[in-house]
């Protein structure tokens, strides 16, 4: 939480191209409304964030978080959050398009932060090979660690994980980018520039919707599930027909 | 059955005009006699008898497919730029041998079929092994005089692991490179060697660009030959030995029971070569194995999640990962227990304990004899519970070096499965020990129960008095024989402590151990009943129910409610 807020600030105060369209006040009082409803038991009621009695984060203030964070947590189901636990899982959203954009603009009045991303730096439709490769290049380098070389996740310490990048809008995944949620580091604009990030997205998009080359990928988990093949399949079938043959002898009577 | 008319074969038309060339051939190289003695060597016949062959056809299927893909293959780390169809790396600078095997998945006709076929005969020709050296341990198959082969079975293992890791490497995808970067850990990891050992390996420091050709050669060449030549004298020690049978009437030490060379054991196993081929092809066809698109070219500052090696090597990566941080810097020098111990002892350990084992045992049971019967595992409780408690380790390093996948799949926390599995490698194979032999002197009461009482034939009778009892018939004589032909248990006895002179014995320290070893190897087994016991049986509890009665034979079991289904 301490890297959302660092990111946040860091955003706030590093100038970035204007994303966002201005929301109007009726939205932010919306979302205001909304947000009492929802997120202030843990949030406080002006975003300010609520300490437990031994200081520690109950619910982290979401000042400077900005659009982008509201957009990626409770656009993903993760916010609001079912129950504790080491990491907010995603799961089905709680909160429509509408409300979900009447929040983040409440969240974006509270101070500046980042914003949901324009479409253009979203639409990887375009994308050239160079760009293509570019993106993996910085896929290997910045993310494979965690997520796997065709997205598929993996284990964090403590029950913690990173989680799994299929079926996960370019929208988000450029959010994730930009605010660091949970365990991800945030990677800025000075980082990885808008354009690189589109360039990541469309690596991830390119390698999760080729086809499987060479048959049935055991979802992308590598060596563990081929030794899982290895030895349930292959070795089984072998057995089988050892016994097969066996028991086929030239003169093994059958009854 | 009537009787046949033969013709002699060199009157027909076929041997008439195979005739010259035969003789021809024969003169000239004098094998008519020896094919006529093995043409008719009999092999005899179990479904665990042809574990073996897997290996041996798996290997058969990797010679073919390797020569295919030496062909496109370029062991070579120069750089090159890819310009092949695979779009996501297209343009990128990576090493030729990445960039020749992205050109065999993606280019070359029926390149990566092939390729998968290769990698997936490997994975099957180690477990193959490792599963026919399961059946040999757990039948005793490696007693005397087998105890050579054995130790070249184990060679055989050692030499698949090294080939199958080599092989893994040589692609030079950011998988093969971080084994790679784990065999340089190991390497490092010795003792005041270490750096000189990576040094010699890798052609100064890691990654270097020597390895993969010098991989190669070890894979196509050198380790290809040792295993071919290690398979022709296990091959060679089987036909000399002959195979062991499974006990039963009229198979004893002095004969095999079985089928001959020609022309039923060759047809059969020539037809499971191509059962194996032909699964093998079909795996590689539906089924994606080491697809080193997706992990991109090595680069040693990159690394993926779920970075594994391929599963023969799953138990060293889960040794490393179970292993607690251990390091110490002696006089200036680092000792990096914490690979050190897991790496290269557990390796160590296993293999060792393997080769080990069949003059461990004979040593503690000291039986000298040949065998040429296999043991029923249930016979020797004590090597059975080692056996699977030494499976239950190696189950728990495996799952150990895949504690990752299984924190993400089962939604588990890594830390809780690792120091669970810290904990398991010891309490669990113990447990697994006790359980194991307890099952098996459970199987050797109900062979001498069933040896002195019968069998349950289901008939339940009724006395006059209104008790109800199961009826009790003997088991088929070849039943009988089969399940007490073992030995019998040895009299145990203290070693001398002094000789009749009262000196103390020599070697007595030596003595008490191996009498505390078998004390322990035959402790709690049943031994089978005597042949007073089987008359006891007969003349004394014929009158009680429950006591084997015969039949007859034209008994057929008995009906759902417990009638006798007699014609």
């Amino acid at each position: 939480m301490g890297l959302v807020v660092a990111g946040g600030l860091y955003a706030a105060f590093a100038p970035r191209p204007a994303t966002a369209e201005e929301a109007s006040s009726q939205q932010i009082e919306a979302g205001r409304q909304l947000f009492l409803i929802g997120c202030a038991s843990c949030h406080g009621k002006n975003a300010e964030g609520i300490l437990t009695k031994r200081d520690n984060n109950y619910g982290p203030t979401l000042v400077g978080v900005g659009a982008a964070a509201v957009d990626f947590q409770v656009g993903t189901g993760r916010m609001p959050l079912a129950q504790a636990g080491p990491q907010a899982p995603r799961k089905d959203p709680e909160y429509t398009a509408t409300e979900t954009s009447q929040l983040a603009a409440y969240i974006a009045s509270l101070a500046p932060g980042p914003a949901i991303p324009d479409s253009e730096y979203t639409d990887y439709s375009k994308t050239t090979v160079e760009q293509l490769r570019e993106g993996g290049e910085f896929f290997r380098t910045n993310c494979t660690a965690c997520h796997n070389s065709v997205g598929a996740g993996g284990a964090l310490p403590g029950g913690r994980y990173a989680p799994s990048l299929v079926g996960v809008s370019a929208k988000h995944i450029y959010e994730a980018m930009v605010t660091g949620p949970q365990q991800m580091p945030v990677f800025a604009d000075t980082t990885i520039t808008p354009e690189d990030k589109k360039n990541v997205i469309a690596y991830i998009k390119k390698v999760q919707s080729q086809p499987e080359y060479g048959g049935m990928a055991g979802g992308g988990l590598g060596p563990v599930s081929e030794g899982l093949f290895t030895w349930l399949i292959g070795i089984g079938a072998m057995v089988g027909f050892a016994v097969w043959i066996g028991a086929h002898g030239a003169r093994v009577k059958k009854r | 059955m009537t009787d046949t008319e033969y013709t002699n074969i060199e009157d027909t038309g076929l041997g008439k005009k195979a005739g010259g060339p035969v003789e021809w051939l024969d003169d000239r190289l004098g094998l008519a006699g020896m094919a006529k003695k093995n043409l008719r060597k009999v092999f005899p016949e179990h479904w665990s008898f042809m574990l073996g062959e897997v290996a041996l056809w798996s290997f058969v299927v990797l010679l073919l497919t390797g020569v295919f893909l030496t062909f496109w293959f370029q062991p070579s780390m120069n750089e090159t730029v890819y310009n092949g169809p695979y779009n996501p790396l297209h343009g990128l600078t990576m090493s030729q041998a990445y960039a020749s095997t992205l050109d065999i998945s993606f280019s070359v006709r029926g390149g990566l079929l092939i390729r998968q076929i290769h990698h997936w005969a490997a994975m099957l020709f180690v477990a193959a092994m490792m599963l026919h050296m399961l059946r040999v341990f757990f039948t005793g198959a490696y007693r005397k005089p087998r105890e050579i082969n054995w130790l070249i079975g184990v060679g055989l293992l050692s030499m698949g692991l090294v080939e199958g890791f080599a092989g893994y490497s040589l692609p030079d995808d950011l998988l093969s490179g971080t084994g790679l970067r784990f065999v340089d850990g190991l390497l490092r990891s010795i003792p005041l060697v270490g750096s000189y050992l990576e040094s010699f390996m890798f052609g100064g420091e890691y990654p270097g660009d020597v390895i993969i050709p010098r991989l190669y050669m070890a894979h196509i060449l050198l380790v290809p030959a040792l295993l071919l030549g290690l398979i022709g004298a296990h091959m060679l020690l089987l036909v000399y030995h002959k195979h062991t049978q499974w006990p039963g009437p009229g198979r004893t030490e002095k004969n095999v029971v079985g089928y001959p060379m020609l022309p039923v054991y060759a047809a059969k196993a020539g037809g499971f070569f191509f059962v194996v081929f032909g699964f093998t092809a079909l795996m590689g066809a539906i089924l994606q194995v080491n697809p080193i698109w997706a992990y991109g070219p090595y680069n040693p500052s990159e690394v993926t999640a779920g970075s594994q090696p391929d599963w023969y090597m799953g138990f060293s990566e889960g040794a490393i990962r179970l292993m607690p941080n251990w390091e110490s810097t002696i006089f200036g020098f680092t000792w990096s227990w914490n690979i050190f111990i897991p790496g290269v002892g557990a390796m160590g350990l296993l293999f060792t304990a393997l080769g080990a084992w069949p003059f461990i045992e004979s040593w503690i049971t000291g039986d000298k004899r040949e065998h040429h019967l296999l043991e029923r595992p249930r016979n020797a409780p004590v090597r059975t519970a080692l056996g699977v408690a030494g499976m239950t380790a190696f189950a728990v390093l495996w799952i150990g070096g895949g504690n990752d996948i299984i924190a993400t799949k089962f939604h588990l926390n890594i830390y809780t499965i690792t120091k669970t599995l810290r904990i398991g490698l010891f309490v669990f194979p113990v447990i697994a020990f006790m359980v194991t032999k307890r099952i098996c002197v459970g199987l050797q009461r109900q062979d001498a129960n069933s040896i002195l009482h019968g069998y349950e034939t289901g008939v339940i009778e009724r006395t006059p008095s209104g008790a109800f009892s199961e009826r009790h018939a003997p088991l088929p004589a070849e039943i009988q024989y089969t399940i007490t032909t073992h030995d019998r248990l040895p009299m145990l006895e203290a070693p001398a402590e002094a000789d009749k002179n009262g000196v103390a014995a020599p070697h007595s320290r030596a003595a008490k151990l191996r009498a505390r070893a078998r004390k322990f190897y035959y402790h709690g087994a049943v031994d089978k009943p005597t042949v007073e016991d089987v008359h006891h049986a007969e003349e004394h509890l014929g009158e009680i129910a429950g006591h084997p009665v015969e039949l007859g034979d034209d008994f057929q079991g008995v009906s759902e409610t417990g009638v006798p289904r007699v014609h």
